[in-house]
């Protein structure tokens, strides 16, 4: 770290001479408006001869991919360190994390999916005075940043997050005006009343009700948050069979044939077609959809014609939605830990990462709240509201600790297919309350 | 001294080296010829068998080696509806899309085997469900069976107008299973067909016109000459379908990831289900595992069920 220490002192030294909001020594042509503390940096001496190899999920956009190379390049430049970055499908990161943490050998850095390092907390280093640093530095970490990043009950940082999207809902307002609604209500009983209009306009609302990863937990998530049910207490104890999943289960029941038919076979992508297609009026999903409606001449009226709004609170103090987060972590198996820590340090850093954020284009919201100020979310007003993804204290596993429990709830779709057995009738409220209850407590059973 | 210069060679030939005398020992020589066969079979057929039986017997799961736990996970099995329905599913799925599969097969195979134009071309095509990647057929049949944008439903509703709304063909259990039988049976065909018309082309022509001298009708000589003649191929091909089915895995993954609310898994769905996506491979392994009396049945039933027939091996009728 002796070069970067020195660069960085340098930038220190100019920027307190220059007020706080003027730009760094970096090349950037407009001043960037992100305010950084002037704190100092964690001393992390980088070991002769260090390389790092990493992972991380492969890209939405380009130009993520090209910036983020760009990045390490310049990290390259300023240490003397190699650093090899692999992009890896979003299906295989897991397992090759667990073939790393299992093997300790690989890759000495991987950026995996929300609760990844807590699943493999005996394996990796803490990252907490990284974490101390960068926080007092760019305004604190948010929420659902210190959810993820965190050992939980702890002060202690086991992952650094890079960045999360969530699915809001998505709808289309002139067909929401049509039936009398300028937005989606916040209420239960007004979700239900929009959707029976919709239906009877012959453009319902669809929402996953099958085995889809992403959409069928985040309404599954959604009916039971907005009910404050969830599916662990502060203590970890399984508490999905109450009285509010009940309540959950009813709305379920009561909105569901107001739906497009086949919702239970529905996987990631079926909303997003049917949507495209213009068969529905109001889903819940990620950026993505509307990007894709937007960057296709055929369906731009589709996007222009479309709002996203967060998911409606119910019963919730705020609108209970998780977002899907890119945790970095790094392993105990790297012999270069202080060259590790000091490149994802300096990926965080405003000279990189707001170029970073930037490019994403809103499907990435920041982990740090001086980040919200980038640009990114001033150029399309339908993007804004992903700037909060992760001001939420929703996550997957909400409100116990994450453990690999919490993630194989969510990936053997136990909490979706309790909701899809009620809407279709193949059980009752209480019996599939029960059975999930039964297949949590198998999860989380040591 | 010639003598002497002679003898020696000649001593060397009644005496062969150590490494000659090696290779002439019969024990040796089947080591060796057997070594390679074994270490392959070994390290890429048995270690994996054994370590997932034996995986079946700990509970280890994603990211943390488990301890030996004996039945626990078969016991859990037993009392969990999932792997029950699942079981019923298998069994349900096999049985249907065999005797689909065996019952249309052999009517294309009867057809095929007559003389008619471009026979080896035809032949050839009613291969093709076989040999497409079943991961492709399979996103075929996903379009096919897709709520909203079914070819089967555009036809029905806005060319013959039909129907009113949509086939809702994976929304609920039944319609979602069946569909999965037909995508089956309509993969599994060809490999059906195919292997019968190679057993019907083995049925000497001469029974038959001796039969018909006798008068026998088509159907007595399909009863009594056709299929008493095609049951050792036929054993062989039910035994192979009803294996390749049982543990079928790329269609019901691909279509419908064993939903609605799990009413289509297969055990080997399953099984990936809960031993990959959910990290738990103790458990998936038992899954597994659990398949393997099914099969051991399946096999024997239809190897002693259909093939017993003593004749077969020339000892007089049964």
């Amino acid at each position: 770290m002796r070069n970067d220490l020195t660069r960085r002192d340098a930038l220190a030294l100019g920027l307190s001479a220059a007020a706080l909001a003027a730009t760094g020594a970096a090349a950037q042509t407009t001043p960037s408006p992100i305010k950084a503390a002037d704190v100092p940096a964690p001393k992390l001496p980088i070991e002769k001869g260090a390389t790092l190899r990493m992972l991380r999920p492969v890209r939405f956009v380009q130009p993520d991919e090209d910036v983020f190379r760009a990045n390490a390049k310049r990290f390259t430049d300023a240490t003397g360190v190699e650093v090899k970055v692999d992009f890896v499908g979003w299906e295989d990161i897991a397992q090759q994390t667990a073939v790393t943490a299992n093997s300790g050998a690989g890759p000495d850095i991987i950026i995996g999916f929300s609760d990844a390092p807590h699943i493999y907390v005996d394996k990796l280093i803490e990252l907490t005075d990284v974490a101390d640093y960068l926080g007092k530095r760019y305004g604190g970490w948010l929420p659902l940043a210190q959810k993820y990043g965190m050992k939980s009950k702890s002060e202690s940082w086991i992952g650094l997050p890079f960045g999360a999207t969530a699915g809001p809902l998505i709808y289309r307002k002139s067909i929401l005006q049509s039936v009398g609604f300028d937005k989606v209500p916040e209420d239960h009983a007004g979700v239900v009343d929009l959707c029976r209009k919709l239906h009877k306009a012959g453009k319902p609302a669809g929402f996953a009700l099958g085995n889809a990863k992403g959409d069928g937990n985040g309404f599954a998530n959604w009916a039971l948050w907005s009910h404050n049910a969830s599916l662990l207490d502060e203590e970890g104890n399984v508490v999905i069979n109450s009285k509010e999943t009940i309540a959950a289960l009813n709305w379920v029941k009561e909105l569901y044939p107001t739906f497009i038919a086949g919702t239970p076979s529905w996987n990631d992508v079926s909303n997003n077609r049917a949507y495209s297609s213009q068969e529905i009026s109001l889903t819940a999903n990620g950026v993505s959809l509307y990007f894709s409606l937007k960057n296709d001449p055929a369906t731009r009226a589709i996007a222009e014609d479309s709002e996203h709004q967060l998911l409606p609170k119910g019963n919730a103090k705020i609108s209970p939605m998780a977002g899907l987060t890119l945790n970095a972590m790094v392993f105990k198996h790297s012999q270069y830990p202080n060259a590790a820590k000091a490149f994802l340090q300096y990926m965080l850093e405003k000279d990189q990462y707001e170029p970073w954020l930037n490019a994403n284009s809103g499907y990435w919201a920041q982990p740090l709240a001086a980040y919200a100020e980038a640009k990114v979310w001033s150029e399309d007003p339908k993007v804004r509201i992903f700037k909060d993804t992760m001001n939420s204290t929703y996550y997957d596993g909400y409100k116990g600790p994450i453990s690999s429990a919490t993630g194989a709830v969510s990936a053997d779709y136990v909490l979706v297919q309790m909701c899809a057995a009620v809407a279709t009738g193949a059980a009752t409220p209480e019996q599939a309350a029960a059975e999930a209850e039964r297949r949590c407590k198998r999860y989380f059973r040591r | 001294m010639s003598v002497t210069t002679l003898s020696s060679p000649a001593l060397a030939l009644r005496q062969p080296s150590w490494l000659v005398r090696l290779f002439d020992y019969k024990p040796f020589l089947i080591v060796m010829c057997l070594a390679p066969a074994i270490g392959l079979l070994a390290v890429f057929l048995t270690y994996p068998l054994g370590l997932g039986i034996w995986l079946a017997f700990t509970d280890t799961t994603i990211g943390r080696r488990g301890v030996y736990v004996g039945l626990e996970n078969f016991q859990y099995l037993l009392t969990d509806p999932l792997w029950w329905g699942a079981v019923f599913y298998s069994v349900f799925y096999t049985a249907v899309a065999t005797f689909g599969k065996f019952a249309l097969g052999f009517w294309l195979a009867l057809l095929l085997n007559n003389h008619f134009p471009f026979k080896s071309l035809l032949r050839a095509i009613v291969l093709l469900p076989w040999i497409v990647p079943t991961v492709l057929s399979a996103l075929a049949f996903w379009w096919i069976y897709d709520p909203q944008f079914s070819i089967i439903s555009y036809l029905l509703v806005d060319v013959l107008h039909w129907r009113s709304a949509n086939i809702n063909f994976l929304g609920s259990p039944w319609p979602a299973r069946f569909s999965l039988i037909a995508a089956n049976i309509w993969r599994g065909i060809p490999f059906v067909a195919i292997s019968l018309l190679a057993g019907l082309q083995t049925i000497s022509p001469s029974l038959y016109e001796a039969a018909m001298l006798d008068g026998a009708s088509a159907w007595q000589r399909f009863r009594y000459i056709t299929f008493p003649m095609m049951m050792p191929i036929l054993a062989i091909v039910m035994t192979f379908s009803i294996i390749f089915t049982f543990t079928d895995f790329q269609l019901v993954y691909a279509i419908t990831r064993g939903g609605p609310v799990n009413s289509t898994h297969l055990l080997a769905t399953l099984a990936f289900q809960r031993g990959i996506a959910g990290g738990e491979l103790g458990e998936g392994a038992a899954i597994a595992v659990s398949m393997i009396p099914f099969l051991v049945f399946a096999t024997l039933f239809s190897y002693f069920g259909l093939a017993r027939r003593k004749w077969q091996q020339g000892e007089g009728n049964d």
